[in-house]
């Protein structure tokens, strides 16, 4: 929400036109980053399947973490089945 | 009345209840949804009834809850349908959370309220607790005094609410069992009458698959308050409405509506202030103090959210007493919620004037005029004593 719309413009009662999730970039939420040792992994997407954001992008059978969306959870680290995500703390 | 007026109306007899139904039936709502929980109000049973045997062109949704009742009536607000609900009591009590997402997503619901105690003890008659429980849900709240006031006020609440102006829930709340049991006469408009005045609902929020937008956001720091301030100026907005959709009832109906009901006040010193049906008993007490040669008023309110602060000034600062009768108790507080307001209104610009606050009739206890004789009598001594610090109790065992 941008911090110049008064209560007059806003729009009535809460609501908004959709696809706003897209704008509210939520990687900054992180404590840990998931990241992928491509060489442990199989490409099984188990951790595209379960990721709930989804911040796990597939292509093809490539998995790619989009950090801007990810907020750590650590679900994907948690399922990979080759134990081929790290959870590592963020920087500050 | 006149006679063009009359020609627009039939004479019915029903109870409070059945004035409700017979008003949202004319409204031609959508939606109905609702819980028989106890204590039930019997709205939504004629409701029913209507809707199956095909007199009311409407979807019946039976819930589990109160709570679910409201939220299927937000539901069927958001789609775009004319929604309406009813409740008492417990009820009311259960909806609470749903109340503010009502008025929060401004959703131009109506709703009725049988207005009762609430638990505990477990008590299914009448007071103002449960009507004075949603004074900050953001929604404006009606009381009628009886079956006339209460039909009115239903078919006026949803061109009220429903106005782009306003775009909140209203709530017309009558007294459970004395109004919503009780069967009198009163004029009701002909369908076609309030077809022509309320239309179908063609204005506020709702979900159009061509324009998809997302409603009940999250809403945090950043933008919270600015959609909170803009639904307090649409409660602002909404008294110029209420006027207009007064002014244009009583085109229709003949029947004068004002936020305030003023009896014999013009030379009022004293004036006793109540709400519901309670406010015909006191005029009858204030006719007999008349005679005895006291100068006595009767203010009675209709219209409580909005507060009507400007005529609420102008009238109130006219008395040397008011005498707040309030059937409802607000534990801790200086007074009840009626006094608190009239106080807030005319505090500190009219200091001379002086009031003191009765809490009475709780749980259903009766009040006749004899007991508001007594409490005016009491109220007038106390108030040239001084003695106005604290709340006083009517009509209690002990005091």
């Amino acid at each position: 929400m941008s911090t110049t719309v008064t209560w007059r413009e806003i729009d009535l009662g809460g609501s908004v036109a959709g696809g706003t999730s897209e704008k509210y970039k939520t990687g900054n939420w992180r404590v840990e980053k998931p990241v992928i040792d491509y060489e442990k992994c199989v490409r099984c997407l188990i951790c595209w399947l379960y990721c709930p954001e989804p911040a796990i992008i597939r292509n093809g059978n490539e998995v790619k973490i989009d950090y801007d969306y990810c907020k750590g959870c650590g679900i994907c680290a948690e399922e990979c089945p080759r134990k081929a995500i790290t959870m590592v703390p963020e920087e500050i | 009345m006149m006679t063009e007026a009359l020609a627009r109306q039939h004479r019915i007899a029903l109870t409070g209840n059945d004035a409700v139904a017979y008003a949202v039936k004319q409204a031609n709502v959508d939606v109905i949804s609702a819980y028989p929980i106890t204590p039930q109000t019997f709205v939504v049973e004629t409701l029913s009834r209507y809707v199956n045997d095909g007199e009311l062109n409407a979807k019946f949704i039976n819930v589990e809850s109160e709570h679910s009742a409201l939220s299927a009536v937000i539901g069927a607000s958001l789609a775009g349908a004319r929604a309406f609900t009813a409740t008492a009591s417990q009820g009311l009590a259960y909806m609470w959370e749903a109340l503010y997402a009502a008025s929060g997503l401004r959703l131009p619901i109506v709703m009725a309220l049988a207005a009762r105690a609430l638990s505990a003890p477990i008590n299914i008659h009448n007071d103002h607790s449960d009507f004075f429980g949603m004074r900050d849900a953001g929604w404006i709240m009606f009381n009628g005094e009886e079956a006339q006031e209460t039909y009115d006020l239903t078919i006026m609440a949803f061109k009220i609410a429903e106005d782009p102006r306003v775009l909140l829930p209203v709530v017309v709340s009558y007294d459970g069992f004395i109004v919503s049991h009780a069967i009198t006469n009163f004029y009701a408009l002909n369908d076609d009458v309030v077809k022509e005045f309320l239309g179908v609902r063609t204005t506020g929020p709702r979900i159009d698959p061509d324009n998809p937008r997302t409603f009940g956001v999250l809403a945090l720091q950043d933008s919270y308050f600015e959609f909170k301030r803009q639904q307090y100026e649409a409660m602002e907005n909404s008294r110029q409405v209420i006027k207009e959709v007064f002014q244009k009832y009583e085109e229709i109906s003949g029947r004068s509506y004002a936020p305030l009901k003023e009896y014999m006040t013009s030379d009022a010193e004293t004036c006793i202030v109540a709400m519901g049906s309670t406010v015909g008993t006191a005029r009858h007490a204030v006719k007999t103090l008349r005679e005895a040669g006291e100068k006595a008023g009767v203010v009675g309110i209709l219209q409580y959210r909005p507060w009507p602060v400007k005529e609420a000034e102008q009238l109130f600062s006219r008395f040397k007493r008011i005498i707040v009768m309030e059937k409802v108790m607000s534990p801790g507080a200086r007074a009840g919620p009626v006094y608190e307001d009239i106080a807030a209104t005319i505090y500190p610009k009219h200091s001379e004037v002086k009031i003191i606050d009765f809490t009475y009739g709780l749980g259903g206890r009766d009040i006749s005029t004899r007991g508001i004789i007594e409490i005016y009598k009491k109220g007038k001594e106390l108030i040239d004593k001084g003695k106005t610090d604290r709340v006083y109790f009517h009509g209690v065992r002990g005091e």
